[in-house]
């Protein structure tokens, strides 16, 4: 759904200094009004500093934050009027679950009866209807994590802002949650800034990702361009599993990988080395040795390794002394791969709709 | 006749674990034994005596003589009243200044607060009747404070700050507020930073964000600080003496006095039992409103 009174954030050239440490560097990001935006980025990248740069708890050095077309940098937290999910929740211990939930509409001044209704409403779109009146530290890890996101959004604020909120929940719970928190922002449709190192969590739950690295953007798209189109290195290294094959480039510009023509042409003519990334699952074993062909590129090498996961698994194929390329297979009865031998020699395909170029680090 | 298997895995090693349990229930006894001993020693025993003589006339028999001469002469009223009146106005005083010092050292890196805690703990370590002293120079007819302020203008003659009220809440004020500042100090640290960024970030301004959150995270640091202070100041006896100058006549101080001038011990005792009482009163009311407990020593 789109809410019409959601807002659009424009941030440029945002900096951000510790001292020599630049935790934001000349940051800029345009986020539509009602998407869902994620940061991922390793620990220490400067996701939370955003965040809180955006949320006005930390002064920038430097930079323009605007929500729609006001400009933000300079106005204190309690007036920006966005929400926000803590990692640590940062529930009030000496509040009831409706008390915590009513205090953003008991500062607006609504009258007692409208907020108790507001109250309500949220603790039903988080599943806490009879909850209201329990003490927080009566609620497992779950429940708090939807008390502070209904206190996030029950004022209606324009952006909602969620730093790793999930982080604190087991697996099975986070799954679930991911998916409600999706359900509840197309039902609310408030811009939303989150912000996780998940990747799994930025890729299911994200419009867009923006992956961000020592305080710098790396890549900002959609899920599937960032997973199937990485910028560079780093992204490509950072979202899924990953083998990067150094590619040789011959006089007419092919890139090749040992004898097997990868690419007749360079993507960028001025980037002189390039690498090809390989992701584990778009790699299939072919049953018989065929070549390399205007579909597929075929590597060949011995098995070295099982690893079983449970519903997936993968091979090592050691292709040449160097280099070991990582095939991830089914488990199941029809999977071919997990009856082979270590040791034996098999033939690995790579269909060309499949294959990722990015420029070396350290060119361009 | 063979045990079932499972009746013998469920007992196993089930008598020596138990034993094990027992040994170090009686290693724990043994080790508090000393203190139970001093404590009976230094407490209980002379508090009992101290009782049993609040019950005996000078002839030796059993009689409620002093705790009737109590109820029956004002002036025993107005001693309770004046230790009530000074107690409760040093806590307020307490509260007032040290407030704002838990609410500064709290707020510092952990680095900076260790210092600005010396600070305040220092006065621990001096000796209490020498800290007396000091403020009897220091606030003295021609002591430095009035010839401080004549220099400056403040006032135009000496004024008189010691041997009356103002003298005496001036050095219990001084004495009691670390007892008010380290707890209060515990409970603040335990607020979380994220407390007060989440009440600005739902519009609270910052007023209104320590009003209604702040506050009552700290108010039962505060309240344990209060009552100790409050508690301690009921028997204090040293400074309202000294600064007092006589003026100030606390249960304590009148008790000196019943035992100097006329001997009577019986008399001395009950005002000494009636003190007490009064105070484990006002613990036991106190701990009615606030769970002491959880504010001195954490969460259990
Ligand atoms: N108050 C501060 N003083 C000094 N350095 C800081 C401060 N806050 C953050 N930093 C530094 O800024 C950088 C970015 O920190 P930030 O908290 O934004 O990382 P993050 O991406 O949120 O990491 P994480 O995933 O671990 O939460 C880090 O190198 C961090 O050490
Ligand atoms: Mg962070």
């Amino acid at each position: 759904m789109n809410n019409p009174t959601a807002l659009p954030i424009s941030i440029r050239g945002l900096t951000k200094k510790y001292g020599d440490l630049n935790a934001l560097n000349s940051v800029d990001l345009e986020i539509k009004s009602s998407e869902f935006l994620t940061l991922l980025g390793p620990s220490g990248s400067g996701k939370t500093t955003l965040l809180m740069a955006i949320a006005g708890f930390n002064r920038p050095d430097a930079g323009s934050i605007k929500f729609g077309d006001a400009e933000m940098v300079l106005t204190p937290p309690h007036k920006r009027d966005v929400g926000m999910v803590f990692q640590s929740y940062a529930l009030f211990p000496h509040m009831t679950v409706s008390e915590n939930i009513g205090f953003p509409l008991k500062l607006r001044g609504l009258a007692a009866k409208e907020a108790r209704g507001r109250v309500d409403e949220a603790l039903a779109t988080v599943q806490l209807s009879g909850l209201g009146d329990r003490a927080i530290d009566q609620l497992s890890g779950g429940q708090r994590q939807r008390v502070a996101l209904a206190r996030a959004f029950v004022f209606r604020p324009r952006i909602l802002l969620m730093d790793e909120p999930l982080s604190a929940l087991d697996k099975k719970l986070r799954e679930h949650m991911q998916i409600e928190l999706k359900q509840i922002h197309r039902q609310l449709g408030v811009t939303t800034v989150y912000v996780t190192h998940d990747q799994r969590e930025a890729l299911t739950m994200s419009d867009r990702i923006a992956v961000i690295n020592h305080g710098e953007l790396a890549q900002v798209d959609t899920p599937e361009a960032i997973y199937n189109r990485p910028k560079d290195q780093f992204v490509a290294d950072f979202i899924g599993e990953s083998t990067m094959l150094s590619l040789t480039r011959g006089g007419d510009g092919r890139l090749s990988f040992g004898s097997e023509i990868i690419s007749s042409s360079s993507p960028n003519p001025s980037v002189l080395k390039w690498s090809l990334v390989v992701r584990p699952e778009r790699l299939h074993l072919l049953e018989r040795d065929v070549n390399t062909s205007e579909k597929q590129v075929v590597f060949r090498g011995h098995v070295k390794e099982y690893v079983f996961q449970g519903e997936t698994g993968f091979a090592l194929i050691a292709l040449n002394d160097m280099t070991i390329l990582s095939v991830r297979f089914g488990t199941g009865a029809r999977s071919r791969i997990r009856l082979l031998e270590l040791g034996a020699l098999v033939s690995i395909g790579l269909m060309r709709e499949d294959i990722i170029l990015i420029p070396e680090e350290g060119q361009m | 006749m063979p045990v079932s298997p499972d009746i013998e895995r469920s007992m196993l090693n089930g008598q020596e674990l138990k034993s094990q349990k027992k040994r170090e229930e009686w290693v724990l006894l043994g080790l508090s034994l000393p203190a139970i001993f001093v404590i009976a020693l230094v407490v209980i025993l002379p508090v009992g005596w101290l009782f049993y003589l609040s019950f005996v006339d000078g002839h030796g028999s059993f009689s409620l003589e002093h705790y009737q001469k109590m109820v029956e002469y004002k002036s025993y009223a107005r001693v309770f009243i004046a230790t009530f009146k000074v107690s409760a106005l040093t806590t307020l005083i307490c509260i007032v200044l040290g407030y704002p010092i838990a609410y500064f050292l709290a707020a510092l890196p952990s680095r900076w607060s260790g210092i600005f805690m010396l600070a305040v703990l220092l006065p621990f370590w001096t000796s209490l009747l020498v800290r007396t002293y000091a403020w009897l120079v220091l606030l003295q007819r021609k002591g430095l404070l009035n010839d401080l302020a004549i220099q400056i203008g403040l006032w135009d003659s000496p004024v008189k700050l010691v041997h009356n009220m103002t003298g005496t809440l001036i050095g219990m004020a001084h004495i009691m507020l670390p007892f008010l500042v380290l707890p209060l100090y515990g409970a603040m640290k335990k607020i979380e930073p994220d407390m007060m960024q989440a009440a600005s970030n739902l519009g609270a301004s910052p007023v209104r964000a320590f009003g209604s959150i702040y506050l009552p995270l700290s108010i039962s640091g505060l309240a344990a600080g209060s009552l100790i202070v409050f508690v301690l100041c009921l028997g204090f006896y040293v400074t309202p003496a000294v600064l007092g100058g006589g003026r100030v006549v606390m249960v304590a101080t009148q008790i000196t006095a019943i035992l100097e001038h006329q001997f009577n011990w019986g008399a001395a005792s009950a005002l000494g039992v009636v003190l007490l009482l009064a105070t484990v009163l006002v613990l036991y009311l106190a701990g009615r409103f606030f769970k002491f407990d959880t504010a001195l020593f954490g969460k259990r």
